[in-house]
């Protein structure tokens, strides 16, 4: 078991060696935050204000472009990054009922997008660009095409299952 | 650093041995009996193509048959097949597709319990399993290969002409193919002076939207004065509904790769970047593995192709804004900083990317610059029209039989892609349908709306600037009858609204005011002087917007309320969705026939609108109704809808 002190020391090694990964390259901020992202699943706030000294640039400056990508999120995401395809061609082929959906099945309300217990984010975004199968959903990296609301719940489901099976996530 | 660029070219003793390269691929290629290619863009790998691919490997292996996935040059033995990944082939909707060569066949939705079959009969056999082809959904005949299917036999495939047939990460195929040939023409043979000329009497014009002309912009970058100087390929295709750019990073990045090796030869670009979205991770995959085979080859890096030219290519990921697709913002997005427009002039050919001379092309603009250097402008032009030369790709999408990516000439008709190569419309059940069409929206958050009107309009830059459309992207929309337009007028308002920086107060706030409108008629509470307000607001925003993001954001809404008043005005007046789409404003009644008068529905209303006596049909009294659709979830019978008479 490491000491919090250890484990809070492990948690900047990281982006540290992200920031020499980028020669601490001012104008590579976006792919820091990216490299950043993909370590910690989100932006902490912690992070954010080191990496904005390490690159002699004003915490507010990164938490601007921070804030203006879509993709960047300063909230933790869960495990399982939902996103289903609201682009043009996955609308008018019903995206709007896979969505509703699958936040009654995961139980999302009002602006929520996560779960309670870190396993599932919900989100939509613009296009996918795989509009041949629209309507499309994508969990993680795996793009699920010609979703209906039944298959998106179902599959969700045996997440779940796999999940609950490999003991109690808590 | 010296001004090696505009230097005389080197003797030709540096020059590639591509043919030498081509010869050695073909003689590889040549020792396998048959190729098999399986499709690896993001659709098919959506639908299991990769597992196929290894499923078959294990399966010819288990046969006993000698199978490559690499081309090696330096094995001579024989080899039974071939089997290779390749980018998008455009038939999406089909997939996983299947190439047969050299017997050109295409098989369609194949499964790996179809494998044993294909494995004897075709690649053992030579043969064909009938059950696996492609079959005209009107005729139900089989068809053999891509030419006799009409969804390909419509079009003239040239951008795309390797996409879906090469293994993009064989640097070798693409050479082969007569890859980097123009290149290194522009490298040895020709000025940079001359490669601008080229490109300015081919008339090629930008493919990102605004179809500015491509030449004109590198001659405005050459004659900068500046050392150090940029090119920029835009990937970041933000537009809902377009999928090109993906599709040929994913599936011929080199041809992308060269084309900007041509435009640092005209222009003196020393750098380039290749912005793309991060929603296409399988492109950006590609093209980085793209980059590090040419940069292996010495066709990027220090003395390009063994000639004076210093230029290396970055990558970089987007990060999820639409308005980083306009060229300033994306400039800004490079540098680490917000992605917000700034006003020009100055332009970014004079002034952009680390205040420095900066080009910014789309993928599929520069895809096509190989083929103009190579064949030269003359040639180029024998395709397309006057104004708007060469070919267009479009990603055919929504309520059509064939979706998928297709390419033709500028100047072919709305009719032959939705009609013949989109082989017509699909109804609200999904059946074949033409009666069923209503309109195709193009050009994206910034285009307009098509109508059977249209439908014989030459598909070029100028004549659908003419009716309010563009070709922005290129993506085409098809929406049948089922579709509100209130509703589609909404959904791209939403979409702008969400995307505008927030630099310009009319796009920021205008957009929202114009949402909300919308938003009052999809629910029923707009009154006389809401239409007149959105045109009034869509005008001001388009007038004083700084980027084309602002500028064009009214465009769909304006679109659609110019072809289609009367369904707006049954929204506003008539307090009715004639398509029955909008909830607040169709009725919700009890199929008297159906109804066994178990009184669930009226527990859950919360207006208390349902009464009935108990075992009796019950009846929603459509005064009090909120329109909440409760009681349809609650019914368990199917009796209550919205939209019965």
């Amino acid at each position: 078991m490491t000491t919090t002190v250890g484990s809070e020391a492990r948690r900047f090694e990281a982006v540290l060696s992200i920031l020499d990964r980028y020669e601490r390259d001012s104008t590579r901020l976006i792919p820091i935050l990216q490299a950043v992202q993909e370590e910690y699943r989100y932006l902490p706030e912690e992070i954010l204000t080191y990496v904005a000294v390490a690159l002699d640039l004003s915490p507010a400056k990164v938490y601007g472009v921070a804030t203006f990508y879509g993709h960047f999120s300063l909230e933790a995401k869960g495990k399982y990054v939902v996103k289903v395809c609201d682009g043009t061609a996955c609308h008018v082929k019903g995206s709007g009922p896979l969505v509703e959906a699958l936040r009654k099945e995961l139980g999302l309300e009002g602006k929520r997008k996560t779960t309670a217990d870190l396993l599932f984010t919900l989100e939509t975004v613009s296009c996918l660009g795989a509009c041949g199968l629209a309507p499309v959903m994508v969990v993680n990296e795996e793009v699920h095409g010609l979703a209906t609301p039944e298959a998106a719940v179902a599959i969700l489901r045996e997440i779940k299952a796999r999940e609950g099976g490999k003991g109690e996530t808590k | 650093m010296s001004e090696t660029v505009t230097s005389a070219p080197r003797a030709p003793a540096g020059r590639p041995d591509l043919e030498g390269i081509a010869a050695s691929w073909k003689a590889a290629r040549g020792r396998a009996a048959r190729r098999v290619v399986i499709c690896a863009g993001t659709g098919c790998i959506a639908n299991g193509s990769l597992g196929l691919f290894e499923a078959l490997r294990e399966r010819v292996a288990a046969e006993g048959l000698a199978v490559e996935v690499a081309l090696d040059y330096e094995d001579s033995s024989h080899k039974d097949l071939l089997l290779t990944k390749s980018g998008c082939q455009g038939f999406c909707q089909v997939g996983p597709l299947m190439v047969v060569e050299p017997d050109q066949i295409l098989y369609v939705k194949v499964r790996a319990s179809d494998l044993p079959e294909i494995v004897e009969t075709t690649i053992k056999g030579g043969g064909i399993v009938e059950r696996l082809l492609y079959r005209d959904p009107v005729s139900g005949e089989a068809k053999r290969g891509k030419g006799e299917i009409a969804f390909y036999a419509g079009q003239d495939r040239r951008v795309l002409s390797a996409c879906g047939l090469v293994d993009p990460e064989d640097l070798g195929e693409y050479i082969a193919r007569g890859g980097y040939l123009a290149a290194r023409k522009a490298l040895y043979d020709l000025s940079p002076e001359e490669v601008c000329a080229e490109m300015q009497a081919s008339g090629l014009r930008g493919r990102g939207g605004a179809g500015f002309p491509t030449g004109r912009k590198w001659e405005l970058a050459r004659r900068q004065a500046e050392a150090e100087k940029y090119i920029i390929c835009n990937g970041d295709e933000g537009d809902p509904g377009a999928f090109m750019d993906r599709s040929v990073l994913e599936g011929n990045p080199h041809s992308v790769i060269e084309g900007m090796l041509i435009g640092a030869r005209a222009t003196g670009a020393r750098v380039g970047y290749v912005y793309v979205r991060a929603e296409y991770p399988l492109a950006v995959k590609r093209v980085r593995s793209a980059v590090e085979a040419a940069r292996a080859a010495g066709f990027l890096g220090k003395g390009v192709m063994g000639s004076g030219l210093d230029f290396d290519i970055r990558v970089m990921e987007g990060a999820g804004a639409f308005v980083c697709g306009e060229a300033s913002a994306m400039v800004a997005s490079i540098m680490g900083g917000r992605g917000m427009p700034r006003p020009k002039p100055p332009r970014t050919a004079e002034r952009g990317l680390f205040g420095k001379p900066t080009v910014v092309n789309n993928v599929e603009t520069l895809a096509q610059v190989p083929t103009i250097i190579l064949e030269g402008a003359a040639e180029y032009r024998k395709t397309g029209t006057e104004l708007s030369p060469g070919t267009k790709t479009y990603a055919l999408t929504g309520h059509v039989a064939n979706t998928g990516l297709i390419e033709v000439p500028f100047g072919a008709t709305l009719r032959e892609i939705v009609f013949d190569i989109g082989g017509g419309i699909l109804g609200r059940d999904g059946r074949p349908d033409d009666e069923a069409f209503k309109a195709v929206q193009i050009g994206g958050p910034s285009g307009g709306c098509l109508t059977a009107e249209h439908l014989d309009v030459p598909m070029d830059f100028d004549s659908l600037g003419e009716i309010g459309a563009m070709v922005g992207s290129g993506g085409l929309v098809v929406m049948n009858d089922s579709t509100c337009m209130v509703q589609m007028a909404r959904f791209f308002m939403h979409f702008t609204q969400n995307e505008s920086c927030g630099k310009c107060v009319p796009c920021r706030e205008g957009t929202r005011q114009i949402l909300a409108l919308l938003d009052d008629i999809i629910e029923g509470k707009a009154d006389e002087s809401t239409l007149p307000l959105i045109e009034e607001l869509c005008v001001n925003v388009a007038d004083s917007s700084l980027c084309g993001l602002g500028a064009s954001a009214p465009s769909p809404v304006l679109s659609m309320l110019r072809q289609f008043r009367p369904e707006f005005e049954a929204h506003v007046r008539g307090k009715a969705c004639p398509t029955g789409q909008c909830p607040a404003l169709t009725p919700i009644a009890i199929d008297p026939a159906k109804c066994i008068g178990c009184g669930m529905c009226a527990r859950s209303c919360p207006v208390g609108a349902i009464s009935g006596e108990r075992k009796q049909a019950h009846r929603i009294d459509p005064a009090k109704c909120v329109k909440c659709g409760a009681c349809v979830e609650k019914c368990k019978f199917n009796a209550i809808a919205r939209g019965a008479k």
